[in-house]
């Protein structure tokens, strides 16, 4: 890149630990602000949307955008972010598979404005007021952004080029990402910008191809500091999961949650986990290998779906399953 | 009626907007704060496993990870009826007061700081971190680097990641320390009560010392005379990580002192049609309306409320800073909103005080860092400080740990509507009859909910930079009269 290039960066559905993973790569920041203008970043710089309104289409050579899509202001920012960037990256796991958000596509609007607003036991609601997208008050209308039932991926939404996953993504990888950038490294369009190793290839754990008779919940063992957790009969995701963090939560002790998606050549997360599961156990039968699991493992979907729920085949339960309101609220 | 809306202002849990209405004469009728996002946590965490919360609502703030980590892990301990050893406990408040250390230092430099070291008025261009570097010199700068570094590498260590840690287990945490962490935590530490205390000088030299600044602290402008919470310990004095909630009223009396898991007997939240957030208010009191005063359920729950909350810091340096600010702004309670950055500051002595105490507690690097629950989980309720306030998580499972409930009280939420209150009245104070919107008004009308650090700006914490405003005029028919912006270009 010979003359300085523009860079965006924006925010959906997300929790702003994205942002933060950016920061941490430290005084580098000073060399992106010396490659770049930063044309859009909410969190640091200028955040006018009317200026990006005015931008040429595909004016901004990159964009960098986190957090899946939830309303309808983040479908309008998602839209107008692909249409004046001439290369858009899904960054991070919201915008990549939806992430922790999308778990609340085993819902849908109405039941999640039902236990926020009509439900909780410090609630006091008698009117049942709920958010509307337009209030009408003595001093003038008021407008929110529509909540949609379904929360999409970013690729769901607009055309992407490029996908950066993690919970967030480690400082190093988007370093990474950055030189490959500058350098007009970038893989084929479409591709993830990182490792296509899994978690477990970086995991210092021994592993012993150990048979076991079940799986336990975290709460109910301490673990060996040494051996495979999984091998231990606890759920972690490392064998499906991209690496791209160095197995820093096996490292602490606890198990990998899989944040940074499924590794390549793994179609879905939660089926590679579940022959992963299988092969661990100490059991041809088929019948024998489900009853262990369902009694190991009471979330399946929560522990194999975390952060890709909207990315998976699944996408979503079927919607108009009011049964799925919470059990006997206070 | 005219309409001022600053759109967008950036993040609270996503971002806000606010909307100033005028009369027809050009004085203020009223302010909203809108947030026009809801993710819906209390929902979809229905379902999940309960030991997987605090890797799930960690996701609810990547600023403050931390404090949703730690207060789901207290709630599991609680549902789960286990009590973790001493060894864990003390890990946990360690691990506690560097983040909080770290994250109140981003918040006064990046965020606060501009306003008063390079001044409301400065040209904005000037009015960012850069500024402060230029005012200060590269040598405060590298300080205020070093300290936020040493924060983030010390929190990874601990707790395993720098940002969502996958640390806190029921009953305890997933690994202990070693010796040699150990002193390097300790070292870290007393470089960062020498940073505290750099931090307080600053404040007092540029701040304090100024009579313009102090009076625009006092100014009506930016004062609201509500109730004040803040966690504290067994001597009423000011904790973050565990203790009774207290609440004072407006006139420093103690309203209610009680435990955690009692909430639902003091907090009510109101819902209004126009924001995803809800208004929490005190429910004896009653709600009154954006009303501030002895009669009205409003309270505030930020760093200069704990304070207020509290008899005292645990700490020596602490107590002594505690004791001159309220000396100098006149006793307890103090209302005026821009003290909450001063209080800040107290806090992060405090914290890092804490911090060291606490690495040099011979328990520390015990080997027991949990106890493993025996008894069937079924409903827990946990509390912590988080930086922007009182943070509350409650769940309830069957017999296999299976989350069939789930309500969050998060820090800025309690604040909700004391922002509004706190917008509106600088708003009051600063726009009349013919008064030209300007920039510099603009910026004084964003102090005032600035002073709430509310999640709002986030990494605005930790670059160059300032939150990114515009406020458009418009008249009866929605037709744009007047517009400004105000751009920080760093390049």
């Amino acid at each position: 890149m010979t003359e300085k290039g523009k860079l965006a960066l924006y925010w959906a559905a997300s929790c702003g630990g994205c942002e933060i993973a950016v920061l941490g790569i430290n005084e580098k920041i000073l060399d992106v602000a010396e490659a770049f203008d930063i044309v859009m970043w909410p969190v640091a710089v200028d955040a006018k949307v009317k200026d990006i309104e005015m931008m040429d289409d595909g004016s901004i050579d990159v964009c960098l955008f986190n957090g899946a899509i939830r309303t309808s202001e983040q479908e309008y920012m998602a839209r107008l972010m692909r249409q004046k960037s001439k290369v858009l990256v899904a960054f991070g796991s919201c915008a990549v598979d939806g992430g922790i958000p999308a778990l609340a596509n085993l819902s849908d609007r109405e039941a999640i404005f039902e236990t926020v607003y009509g439900h909780n036991p410090s609630l006091d609601n008698p009117e049942g007021t709920r958010p509307q997208t337009e209030t009408v008050t003595e001093d003038g209308t008021l407008h929110l952004p529509i909540f949609y039932n379904t929360v999409r991926t970013l690729a769901q939404t607009v055309d992407v080029d490029y996908f950066l996953p993690g919970c967030p993504p480690e400082p190093e990888r988007i370093w990474d990402a950055v030189l490959a950038i500058v350098k007009g490294e970038l893989p084929v369009v479409g591709s993830v910008i990182g490792a296509n190793t899994t978690v477990c290839d970086s995991c210092s754990r021994t592993r012993s191809e150990k048979k076991i008779s079940g799986f336990k919940r975290t709460w109910e063992v301490i673990p060996d500091p040494d051996i495979c957790l999984l091998e231990q009969g606890l759920v972690c995701c490392g064998i499906a999961t991209r690496d791209g963090c160095g197995a820093l939560c096996p490292t602490v002790g606890s198990p990998c949650i899989g944040c940074y998606g499924a590794n390549e050549g793994v179609d879905d997360f939660g089926a590679r986990m579940m022959s992963a599961l299988a092969s661990v156990l100490d059991s041809d039968d088929p019948e024998e290998i489900a009853r262990i699991i369902a009694e190991g493992i009471p979330d399946t979907v929560g522990n194999f779906y975390r952060f890709s729920l909207a990315g998976s085949e699944l996408r979503r339960s079927a919607l108009h399953v009011s049964e799925r309101q919470p059990a006997e609220t206070v | 009626m005219k309409r001022v809306s600053i759109d967008p202002i950036t993040r609270l849990e996503g971002h806000g907007k606010i909307d100033i209405f005028l009369t027809e004469e050009g004085d203020v009728a009223n302010a909203y704060l809108q947030v026009p996002e809801l993710r819906g946590f209390e929902q979809f965490c229905v379902g999940r496993q309960a030991e997987d919360m605090p890797n799930i609502t960690n996701r609810i703030c990547g600023v403050c990870p931390e404090a949703h980590h730690m207060a789901s892990a207290k709630t599991l301990d609680a549902l789960f009826h286990v009590d973790p050893p001493p060894t864990a406990k003390k890990l946990r408040e360690l691990f506690y007061s560097i983040f909080f250390a770290t994250d109140h230092t981003t918040h006064f430099y990046a965020l606060a700081g501009p306003d008063f070291v390079v001044g409301p008025e400065a040209p904005v261009a000037e009015r960012n971190i850069l500024g402060i570097i230029k005012k200060v010199g590269m040598e405060v700068a590298g300080k205020v680097l070093k300290m936020r570094a040493d924060g983030h590498y010390l929190i990874k260590m601990i707790g395993g990641r720098p940002v969502h840690p996958n640390w806190a287990v029921p009953g305890g945490v997933s690994r202990g320390i070693t010796e040699e962490q150990r002193q390097e935590i300790e070292k870290m530490g007393r470089e960062a009560i020498d940073f505290a205390k750099f931090s307080l000088q600053l404040f007092n030299d540029i701040v304090l010392e100024n009579s313009d600044y102090l009076s625009l602290i006092l100014s009506d402008a930016y004062a609201d005379r509500t109730y004040n919470m803040g966690t504290v310990d067994e001597n009423n004095h000011v904790n973050f990580y565990d203790g009774m909630i207290r609440i004072v009223g407006p006139e420093g009396e103690e309203h209610v002192k009680y435990p955690a898991s009692e909430y639902v007997e003091y907090i009510a939240e109101r819902v209004e049609p126009w924001s995803y957030l809800k208004f929490p208010y005190l429910k004896k009191i009653g709600w009154k309306g954006f009303e501030g005063g002895v009669d009205s359920g409003v309270y505030k729950a930020t760093p200069l409320s704990r304070l207020n909350a509290a008899d005292g810091m645990a700490t020596p340096l602490a107590q002594a800073e505690y004791e001159r600010m309220y000396e100098t702004l006149g006793g307890k309670p103090v209302h005026a909103t821009l003290a909450t950055h001063w209080a800040r500051l107290i806090e992060l002595l405090y914290a890092t005080e804490r911090w060291v105490d606490l690495a040099v507690d011979p328990e520390i690097t015990g080997s027991e860092f949990r106890t493993l629950p025996t008894e069937t989980p079924d409903e827990g309720i946990g509390c912590v400080e988080a930086p922007r306030g009182t943070l509350t998580h409650h769940y309830q499972t069957d017999e296999r740990g299976v989350l069939t409930h789930v309500n969050l009280i998060v820090g800025t939420t309690n604040n909700n509507a004391a922002i509004n209150m706190s917008i509106k009245r600088a708003a009051e104070g600063l726009i009349q009859k013919g008064t030209v919107v300007t920039e510099g008004l603009l910026n004084k009308v964003e102090m005032a909910f600035r002073a709430y650090d509310p999640c709002l700006g986030c990494a605005t914490h930790s670059l160059p930079g300032q939150m990114p405003l515009e406020v458009t005029i418009r008249g009866p028919e929605g037709e744009t009269l007047d517009r400004l912006t105000q751009y920080v270009n760093n390049s």
